[in-house]
């Protein structure tokens, strides 16, 4: 494996960042009512992140180090911007469908950690095969929880009927208490299996707060001064 | 008069921000350890939330909206929030020590709390003017404080169980109890 399939491996199982690492929580609980939305959500995600990838890693030695956090945020926000233009102007549907969940990829930690932890010090090229892996694990990740609460919520995968006439559907499970259940019953499964995460803290992660995600989540934790002096915007 | 109220209940309870909407789950998960904390917490979310809001809402109705400029809204509000936050922050050090001292760890970890934008977002989709959106802030806000504080609460309780499987120490019973907060959650949606 050369070090640029050995990138999407990372991305996809060995820190897939729904998964392992428990970023981006947000959006997985949200838009995963169906598995088309579940999809779009992780489509749109991966095209920012390679994207943000490319052009932070490009940037690296051009950003000053003081205010490399603003500056990554506003070359998020900008193709955050553009690809929701894109999905209102082409993908309307979709668009409805995942509505604010869109501009808000901004603060989704897998972007802005994945610049810091590995863009900002890597070239271009395996920044974006890095960006392609994460996003790939994270499409992946919540087309999985989209399928199973549609399959047992609604009954249907990608909207055709699949269940059988005489099952009740659980629709709880499409309705927001739903997501915390699913997602709770899928750790649990991931504890049960003894993979290591960041749930039982076998992995180092950000600790539940997207700011600190500006330091590389996957490393162990530093004293906060890093953090501190990043935010300084 | 009552259709404000109305804007802080549904703000707070109907479309709970945390519980309903899924925004600010990090720091909801991640900070909800202890009571004390996680009320120290909701008090610095509220205060920012609500003075983001009314500045979010100033911008785009003076100077996004009539400049044609709204597509900039998502540029535009995070780097408002990021600096409003660093503001919020320096004033109270000066200003009230006190206070500064109690949030002060709290404060730039809001910065990137998606609840923030998240509900200046929603007030410029909702077509908010400046005292709706301020009091459209306040009340998510004081949901957010809500659901962390009742859920602290939870966790300190579990925290001296030992009946509970293996499997699902930690994370995966944090999430069923707030899974069981947002059916609860789900009795308000008949109010609005």
């Amino acid at each position: 494996m050369n070090k640029y399939t050995e990138r999407i491996y990372n991305g996809v199982v060995k820190e897939n960042p729904t998964f392992i690492m428990m970023l981006g929580m947000c959006p997985t609980l949200a838009v995963t009512t169906s598995a088309i939305n579940g999809f779009g959500m992780g489509v749109s995600t991966l095209a920012v992140l390679i994207l943000s990838n490319l052009i932070i890693s490009a940037l690296r030695k051009v950003i000053p180090d003081q205010v490399r956090l603003p500056a990554y945020i506003v070359i998020v926000a900008s193709l955050v911007t553009v690809i929701q233009l894109l999905i209102q102007a082409y993908i309307p549907f979709l668009y409805d469908a995942l509505g604010i969940y869109i501009p808000l990829i901004v603060v989704n930690c897998i972007i802005l950690g994945r610049a810091e932890a590995y863009a900002a010090k890597n070239p271009p090229l395996l920044s974006v095969m890095d960006g392609l892996g994460m996003g790939l694990g994270f499409t992946l990740a919540l087309t999985l929880i989209g399928i199973v609460r549609e399959l047992f919520g609604a009954g249907t995968l990608f909207g055709v009927q699949v269940m059988p006439g005489f099952y009740e559907p659980v629709a709880i499970l499409t309705k927001a208490p739903g997501a915390f259940l699913v997602l709770a019953i899928i750790i649990a499964i991931m504890n049960g299996a003894q993979i290591d995460t960041a749930a039982n803290d076998k992995v180092e992660s950000c600790d539940g707060c997207c700011a600190t995600c500006g330091k590389p989540c996957a490393t162990p934790k530093q004293e906060t001064a890093e953090t501190k002096e990043g935010e300084t915007v | 008069m009552t259709s404000l109220f109305m804007i802080v209940i549904t703000a707070a309870f109907v479309d709970n921000v945390v519980l309903n909407q899924f925004l600010g789950l990090c720091s909801f998960l991640g900070v909800s350890k202890q009571i004390e904390t996680a009320g120290s917490l909701g008090a610095a979310v509220i205060f920012v939330i609500t003075i983001a809001s009314g500045v979010a809402n100033l911008l785009y109705d003076f100077v996004l909206d009539p400049l044609g400029l709204s597509y900039l809204q998502t540029i535009v509000f995070i780097l408002v929030i990021a600096a409003l936050v660093q503001m919020v922050e320096m004033f109270l050090k000066k200003a009230v020590p006190a206070l500064h001292s109690a949030l002060g760890i709290y404060l730039p970890l809001i910065t990137t709390n998606c609840a923030v934008l998240g509900v200046a977002l929603n007030n410029v989709t909702d077509g908010y003017n400046f005292i709706q959106s301020v009091l459209a802030g306040f009340g998510t806000a004081v949901g957010y404080t809500i659901a962390i504080v009742v859920l602290a609460g939870i966790r300190e309780r579990l925290a001296y169980n030992e009946n509970i499987p293996k499997a699902f120490q930690g994370a995966p019973i944090v999430l069923l109890s707030a899974a069981l907060m947002a059916i609860a959650f789900c009795g308000f949606s008949g109010l609005a």
